[in-house]
């Protein structure tokens, strides 16, 4: 199955240029291998664990008391309508047979041929399908941080749904489902354009969109439970081998590789965040420890097949280093209230991390080599086009997304029920009742 | 005894999430109502003086101030027999 290849096919310069798929053509080379099938069930596993509970527990906490549950609510509902949404067609979109390098046909809509003993490179397609829809899981939930606290619960859901359809599917296509920024030679691994770009930005829209909170900033607005959003952090940590190692779609040398720099990079960026803190206010925080960590792991999503340890350890240094500056300062300077920081964690880092990957791939540098004839610059060109197509197609159409929403049905909350907390006034439920 | 708020001269902490910093004023304080009888008062001032004193800012005050009647709604006894 072409999907597979061409995803694999864009590890450059190790002798595997041979397995670019030919689109539409089903490899002889399809045989099941039951170690690689084994890893593939494993690694969609814990890419659903990172939504759920992961970041749910991550965001959750940040939030106050009065809004915990519907964070969480919003994550976990999100999971369902992107599993429904996917089996019916979102799935065919972005994998089926390409249409003009922009996007997939119907002919896998109802999941239709993904039978018992298809197979797809070495493993079953159900589970290549599956593992691709733990991904257009978590890129939705990402953006919940950017309109915590302030949207809609209807509207979230009709956001969402719009928004894979329209903007996930088509980029997903674009870059692993033979569309044209993976004909380009566009380096990404593991989902920093797709996944972590496309969600910051689509944040920072929503932010934008929406509004501040009621209050902000002026107004304290403390987590309401660190410890929780301490343990999310851990679990988004374990998925994420799932996520990078798995997107090498076989348990091989170069899954090996990319959670070893998956491990490295998250530290460099944790130990980054904490030390510029540190430094800067006099003492290191827990929320900034683990903040960092989450930019490691975004900055070297993109990078996490192609890079060696030594890149991998620049890679985190540098998005430990932008996500604290565009969090701690810029956000703050700009006065936009993005609120659990989705654009300066995700779409910072993975920008970082997308650009980097032009640099460290180049074999003199520790990494899986450059194309022929494509120099760093060359690499580091071609990643930018897909920064900024990233970019201006998910900016431009979430923000008509959004304002078509928002005159139909509306967007926000009204004031009174904000400072009465969605978990009461959307859900009936309160997530704490500790007295 | 009732969990309260306040500050008084120790003013409060400020918290940073973030880069967003949050000054809060009101620090968690433990307000204690005694009555006694006039004979214990001196005592019973000592008593929460000597066990509160740190000598730093933030040790509390004591206030005293007159009752005009008191009555056990069990029995129905008033004045210093219903303390």
């Amino acid at each position: 199955m072409k999907f597979n290849f061409s995803k694999k096919g864009l590890r450059l310069g190790t002798g595997s240029l041979l397995a670019v798929a030919v689109p539409g053509i089903a490899s002889a080379q399809d045989v099941l291998d039951s170690g690689d099938t084994a890893w593939m069930l494993t690694a969609t596993a814990l890419v659903l664990f990172m939504t759920i509970p992961g970041l749910s527990l991550f965001y959750a906490g940040m939030v106050r008391a009065k809004n915990a549950l519907s964070v969480m609510m919003q994550c976990f509902a999100i999971t369902c309508l992107m599993t429904v949404l996917w089996a019916l067609y979102v799935y065919s979109l972005a994998f089926g047979n390409d249409i003009g390098g922009v996007i997939g046909d119907f002919s896998k809509a109802f999941m239709s041929g993904v039978g018992v003993d298809v197979v797809s490179g070495t493993i079953p397609e159900t589970v290549f399908s599956i593992f691709q829809l733990t991904f257009a899981v978590i890129t939705p939930a990402l953006i919940v941080g950017a309109f915590a606290e302030r949207m809609k619960f209807s509207a979230m859901l009709w956001f969402m749904t719009l928004w894979v359809t329209i903007v996930y599917a088509p980029i997903a296509h674009w870059v692993w489902g033979g569309g044209w920024l993976g004909e380009l030679g566009v380096l990404d691994f593991a989902g920093g354009t797709v996944v972590h770009i496309n969600a910051g930005v689509a944040g920072l829209v929503a932010a934008i969109v929406l509004g501040r909170r009621r209050g902000y900033p002026r107004t304290a607005m403390k987590p309401s439970n660190l410890v929780l959003t301490m343990v999310g952090a851990g679990m988004l940590w374990v998925g994420w081998f799932g996520f990078n190692a798995g997107s090498e779609l076989a348990a091989d040398g170069v899954a090996g590789m990319a959670m070893a720099v998956t491990q490295i990079a998250t530290a460099a960026a944790a130990l980054t965040w904490m030390f510029l803190e540190w430094f800067n206010h006099g003492k290191p925080s827990a929320l900034g420890l683990v903040s960092g960590a989450v930019a490691g792991l975004v900055a070297i999503t993109p990078a996490s097949g192609f890079v060696g340890p030594m890149g991998a350890l620049v890679i985190g240094a540098a998005s430990g280093l932008m996500c604290y500056l565009a969090v701690v300062k810029v956000k703050h300077a700009m006065g936009y209230d993005d609120s659990l920081d989705a654009f300066g964690v995700h779409g910072i880092g993975g920008i970082v991390g997308a650009i980097l990957t032009g640099v460290f791939v180049d074999a003199g540098l520790g990494g899986a080599g450059l194309a022929e004839g494509t120099t760093i610059a060359g690499q580091v060109g071609l990643q930018a086009v897909g920064v900024i197509a990233t970019i201006v197609y998910c900016g431009v159409v979430s923000f008509i997304l959004l304002k078509v929403l928002d005159a139909v049905i509306g967007l926000r909350v009204n004031a009174e029920e904000e400072e009465e907390g969605l978990d009461l006034v959307l859900h009936d439920e309160q997530g704490y009742n500790l007295t | 005894m009732t969990e309260v708020k306040g500050f008084g001269r120790q003013k409060g902490h400020t918290e940073l999430y973030r880069g967003a910093e949050y000054s809060v004023d009101f620090v968690p304080k433990t307000k204690i109502e005694a009555a006694v009888p006039d004979a214990l008062v001196d005592q019973a001032i000592e008593a929460i003086v000597s066990a509160a004193s740190t000598g730093s800012i933030g040790d509390g005050k004591v206030f005293v101030s007159s009752l005009d009647h008191a009555v056990r709604i069990r029995t129905g006894e008033t004045g210093d027999q219903a303390l």
